[in-house]
């Protein structure tokens, strides 16, 4: 899933303080399951404004509501009537969200609410991790199910490099050594001889690297 | 053996000599004349001399205008490349700009990440890795095409080598990673600095096991201890680093105006017995910021005078 961190508190309220009206929407998917940008995020976001605006003596208007999925058309229904009075929208959805109301909304002001951070999984109910960098060309079944692209600090594809040190990266005594993990699965799978196969160079075009990626599916 | 380029330090290695390099680092400067000194210091002590390239992620004068300036000098550079700064565009646009100023050598690497150096902020590249450097040094000269198929008119005729950490975990892939190496092209190893002589003297023997010191030229690294210090700094915090506790004893048991003394002792008694280890082909003396003490190691460890090849 997408896992997002909320911005710092005075990072937002210098970017919605100069409206008059305000509405704050979550998006009840993915960052929702990290606690940082569902419904229930949102209405605590909104009055943490309401707060801080009464503090500084500003009038704006914040009201609070749920799209439960930023990212696609249908669920923007539920929500016309309260972006119908909105003057402008704090969208707590990853970037995508934010980019996807922008789109619909040619007129109305949206800020983002959330740094989109990583696409991870959920180790336990407050951890989540990297897990891929959706480099559009996997490499996942010749490295034992593990990703070097997004989980080796130099997305090294024949590693490790020098500084693996009892199974953490040289960056960190926290980060786990990706390739310590990747051979520790061919050795559990008894494919330790995969190891010495060189990985070719890859092609990043199919990455960030490309420009923007998109397709379509045909005739559907 | 058939020699494959100009290389000084090939020759010295298909001589059957141990050879040697050491290794100065680039000032944080535009000013060249450090460098140029340093190289002139050692030059007559070792057969090629590295230039790092923004070693632990700091700015730095780059690699290849510093092996110019010693190629300019009449010396042997070997130029160290990082994977982290540029990707295979500029890499292979260096590789042609060394070769047409006839630097001969290349050491291909991952390099530090950079939150080590002073531009923790800075996007990292790492489109291809030192594996994958190595295969394109050699396809760029061997193929004389870029990876991208492309014909190159006049390759780049250069010696291509890759570092090795015996002392790196998980421990069990050490040999296989060589053979990795070996098998992308890699003509020359340097290792790691090494202390941990016994560990060293097990990878070697795993090494020689496989023969894969008669597909390689295998360099030991020694970097003098200048302090108790130092030494206790490398153990605590250099990732790959295996600095034996018996060391730190041998240099608290000295005064401190005498420890400098002692990890020259220490480095000397090293080469004399890796000499006598198995598919051990030179040694590769990194004295960081210390280049002086380079001639003294050389002598005292009886590698001089070096060898003259043409």
């Amino acid at each position: 899933m997408i896992v997002g961190q909320q911005k710092p508190f005075d990072e937002i309220w210098e970017m919605v303080k100069g409206h008059k009206q305000l509405t704050v929407f979550g998006c009840n998917t993915c960052v929702a399951v990290c606690h940082q940008g569902g419904n229930k995020e949102a209405e605590i976001l909104a009055s943490l404004l309401r707060m801080r605006a009464t503090q500084e003596g500003v009038t704006i208007e914040i009201k609070d509501g749920g799209i439960e999925r930023q990212c696609e058309h249908p669920f923007f229904e539920s929500a016309k009537d309260l972006l119908g009075e909105s003057e402008a929208v704090l969208s707590m959805a990853c970037g995508i969200g934010v980019q996807f109301f922008a789109e619909k909304y040619m007129n109305t002001p949206v800020y983002p609410a959330l740094n989109t951070t990583f696409l991870g999984d959920v180790k336990s109910d407050w951890h989540f991790t990297e897990k891929c960098q959706a480099c559009g060309d996997c490499v996942l079944g010749a490295t034992g199910g593990v990703c070097p692209v997004s989980r080796c600090c130099k997305r090294l594809l024949n590693g490790p490099c020098g500084g693996s040190t009892k199974g953490k990266c040289e960056i960190s005594k926290e980060l786990d050594c990706a390739w310590q993990l990747v051979i520790d699965r061919l050795e559990a799978l008894g494919k330790m001889d995969d190891y010495e196969k060189l990985a070719p160079v890859k092609d990043w075009s199919k990455d960030r690297a490309g420009g923007p990626r998109s397709f379509k599916l045909e005739g559907f | 053996m058939e020699i494959k380029t100009k290389s000084k330090l090939e020759k010295v290695f298909k001589s059957g000599a141990m050879a040697v390099t050491s290794e100065c680092g680039p000032p944080r400067s535009s000013d060249p004349a450090h460098i140029i000194t340093k190289g002139h210091l050692i030059k007559n002590h070792v057969d090629a001399i590295n230039i790092t390239d923004n070693q632990t992620s700091v700015t730095r004068l780059c690699s290849l205008a510093a092996c110019i300036h010693l190629k300019l000098e009449g010396l042997e550079p070997v130029l160290q490349m990082v994977v982290r700064d540029r990707n295979r565009i500029a890499l292979q646009a260096d590789i042609l700009g060394a070769a047409s100023f006839g630097i001969n050598n290349v050491l291909c690497l991952s390099g530090d990440h950079q939150s080590f150096g002073d531009h923790p902020k800075a996007q990292n590249v790492f489109d291809l890795d030192s594996m994958q450097l190595v295969q394109t040094v050699r396809h760029m000269r061997d193929e004389g095409k870029f990876l991208s198929g492309d014909e190159i008119k006049l390759p780049p005729n250069l010696f291509v080598g890759a570092a090795a950490n015996p002392f790196a975990d998980p421990f069990k892939i050490r040999v296989p990673r060589l053979a990795k190496k070996i098998a992308a092209g890699a003509e020359f190893i340097q290792t790691q600095c090494v202390y941990n002589l016994e560990k060293f003297e097990l990878w070697m023997k795993g090494v020689v096991e496989r023969g894969l010191h008669e597909k390689v030229f295998i360099m030991a690294g020694i970097t003098p201890m200048r302090s108790v210090g130092m030494a206790k700094y490398m153990a605590r915090a250099v990732p790959g680093m295996d600095v034996p506790e018996e060391l730190i004893k041998r240099l608290s048991g000295v005064p401190k105006d005498k420890q400098a003394d002692e990890g020259i002792n220490f480095a000397v008694e090293s080469i004399q017995r890796l000499k006598e280890c198995k598919g051990v082909s030179g040694f590769h003396i990194m004295a960081i910021e210390w280049e002086e003490k380079v001639p003294e190691i050389v002598e005292r460890s009886g590698l001089y005078p070096r060898p003259v090849v043409d």
